[in-house]
């Protein structure tokens, strides 16, 4: 129960304050307490050093990407070489014959169109429950073509935030919520789907497989706000898809799992996450158990798995993590 | 255990002056950031105001000549209808089009849908009904109305024939000639006439196609079973009306001239503008119109 609401709430932008000491197990204080003091700066510097060469093409990336682009490209080659394998786009698309609806854009076509479509609620069950076992917000990371240019411009951010050439800007994260209302309710009154005319993720997946258009001058102006003002600002303070699979991620088995145990809660894979407030657990006294899990905001995509040096964080799956062992 | 953790109240620590600036900034940002997007998102609505995004839809599509809003509704973007067309006449609607990106439309000059697929693929291919799925035949499908825009400029009203390819030797448009191959649409280039007198538009059209080929199929069988009644054999899957045909006009001249007349069978599919040899051509499809539109008023 804690981890729906606590999750929603993440979802929604709202901070989770950190446990205190009594709503903290035992076991987890005892850990925190045993722990040494803060690390040193000179510690904390080598660790640095140490994880600096891996932060770059770790193993759950090289996986991510692939399948990213994977998923993609079968899209595109499904229609290229008219084998019906995966038609449409992320959108909406049928996959072997069965329908599957993106569940944001299928619910701006039901609040516009309002009339209750029969494929679409098939699509709509097919693609929650898909995203329901996968984990939810894996959606983005691991398949929206967007995500990956972002990514890409996110390098770029960060190598001319660290010249000081720019500067990060943040927002409320609050305002990912306002977004999701607004073009909900702009979609019930006007009438038009709204939001698909400046989602980079339909644009980007009907470029890829119809061929590009001027549409991608928005895309790509979305880009160069995230490189140049605030990073991955799309994913983290606008995009309602996100919001719709973090509320479909609270019910999902796949999660990143933390142990305070080993943790040095040095900090560096918040520096890496998307997200970084799912991640405040791993803040020193962060935790309220010894195993946490990772809220359903996180969009499972590895790089904190990738960057502990503890092996503090890893990949679960609910009930078969013992299996997979 | 942890049932009692989460009545406890969790504690609230009072924010230092530089966090409340950094939240009052935040939530500033995220204002404007909440007016840019949006704004940018409802600049979507001019091109639609404007009337600029009407345009040719595949069959089916949820509109009425003036009025696309239902379409721009129920269509999720997605392209199926694209993917199943054997002619490629469907497109999808780019930014400039606003709320329309990504709707399919046909631009018929180009290539018009010829219903070669035979069974409305795109309707079958349409997740959401946008494209709906109670039109049955290609007969039934209302997307425009054929005119005769140019009427000095037809071959068949200047009682011209025309030799050779309809739209040139670079044309990539497709077309589907049953006698040549009934599966698979072929080049138009690669499919030259010779005509006394240029009946291209009636000749291509799919619905007088579609007429003529059940008008043999009865006389096959009526000749083999003497019984059978044409409307009876035929149902609904034969148009029942007529599209298009070519009359004798006399302008007291002597010139022998013919002159395509649009009847309340044309269903706006677009292929008499897509073949008439014309530069440009000199019938064309009224958005504005279509046969029920046609026969109220």
């Amino acid at each position: 129960m804690r981890y729906i609401k606590d999750s929603l709430l993440q979802v929604f932008g709202y901070k989770i304050p950190r446990p205190s000491k009594d709503q903290q197990s035992p076991e987890v204080r005892a850990i925190y307490e045993g722990k040494m003091g803060k690390l040193s700066k000179a510690d904390l510097e080598a660790l640095h050093i140490e994880h600096k060469g891996s932060t770059f093409f770790k193993k759950w990336q090289k996986r991510r990407w692939a399948t990213l682009i994977i998923v993609n490209l079968l899209f595109v080659a499904s229609f290229y070489f008219d084998v019906q394998l995966v038609e449409g786009s992320l959108t909406g698309a049928r996959v072997v014959g069965f329908h599957f609806a993106d569940l944001n854009s299928a619910l701006q076509v039901a609040l516009a169109y309002k009339h209750i479509v029969l494929n679409l609620v098939i699509g709509m069950v097919t693609v929650f429950v898909m995203w329901m076992l996968l984990g939810g917000r894996t959606f983005c990371s691991w398949v929206c073509p967007y995500h990956l240019l972002s990514e890409l411009a996110e390098y770029l951010h960060l190598w001319l935030a660290k010249k000081k050439i720019i500067k990060n800007r943040t927002f409320s994260r609050k305002v990912r919520s306002v977004f999701y209302v607004i073009f909900a309710l702009l979609a019930l009154v006007t009438g038009y789907t709204v939001f698909e005319t400046i989602s980079p993720t339909g644009i980007l997946s009907r470029a890829l497989i119809y061929g590009p258009g001027i549409a991608l001058v928005w895309v790509g102006l979305l880009l160069l706000f995230e490189v140049f003002y605030s990073r991955r600002a799309w994913c983290r303070y606008v995009c309602p898809i996100g919001v719709t699979y973090g509320m479909v991620g609270v019910f999902s088995p796949v999660r990143v799992k933390y142990n305070a145990e080993a943790c040095h809660h040095e900090g560096d894979c918040r520096k890496v996450c998307l997200v970084p407030h799912v991640l405040d657990l791993t803040i020193r006294n962060g935790a309220a158990e010894v195993n946490q899990d990772v809220a359903s905001d996180c969009t499972r995509c590895g790089m904190c798995v990738d960057i502990c040096p503890t092996d503090s964080l890893t990949f679960e799956v609910k009930g078969l993590s013992k299996m997979l062992k | 255990m942890s049932e009692k953790k989460s009545v406890t109240k969790r504690k609230k620590r009072p924010l230092t002056p530089k966090r409340k600036e950094q939240s009052r900034r935040e939530f500033l940002r995220a204002s404007v950031l909440t007016v840019g997007v949006v704004g940018v998102s409802l600049l979507g609505y001019i091109p639609v105001m404007q009337g600029k995004t009407l345009s040719l839809r595949p069959p089916g599509a949820l509109k009425t000549p003036e009025d696309e809003q239902e379409f721009f509704a129920s269509c999720i973007k997605c392209g199926q209808c694209v993917q199943v067309c054997p002619v490629e006449a469907i497109k999808l609607a780019d930014l400039p089009d606003g709320f329309g990106i990504g709707l399919p439309y046909i631009d018929a000059r180009e290539q018009a849908c010829d219903f070669s697929c035979d069974g409305l693929q795109c309707v079958l291919a349409c997740p959401t009904g946008a494209l709906t799925h109670d039109l049955d035949y290609p007969a039934d499908t209302r997307m425009g109305f054929a005119r005769l825009s140019r009427p000095k400029a037809c071959l068949a009203m200047q009682g011209k024939g025309f030799k050779g390819q309809a739209r040139g030797p670079d044309y990539k448009g497709l077309l589907r000639y049953e006698e040549v191959d009934r599966w698979t649409p072929i080049l138009v280039s690669e499919h030259p006439y010779d005509l006394e007198i240029c009946d291209l538009c009636v000749r291509q059209c799919p619905i007088e196609i579609r007429i003529t080929q059940c008008e043999a199929a009865a006389e096959e069988k009526s000749q083999q079973q003497e019984v059978a009644r044409v409307a009876q054999q035929m149902g609904n899957e034969c148009p029942p009306k007529h599209a298009i045909t070519l009359e004798p006009v006399d302008l007291g001249d002597g010139i022998a001239r013919m002159k395509p007349i649009v009847q309340e069978g044309c269903v706006g599919c677009g292929v008499c503008e897509m073949i008439c040899p014309v530069e440009s051509a000199a019938i064309v499809i009224d958005l504005d119109k279509n046969a029920d539109t046609v026969m109220e008023g």
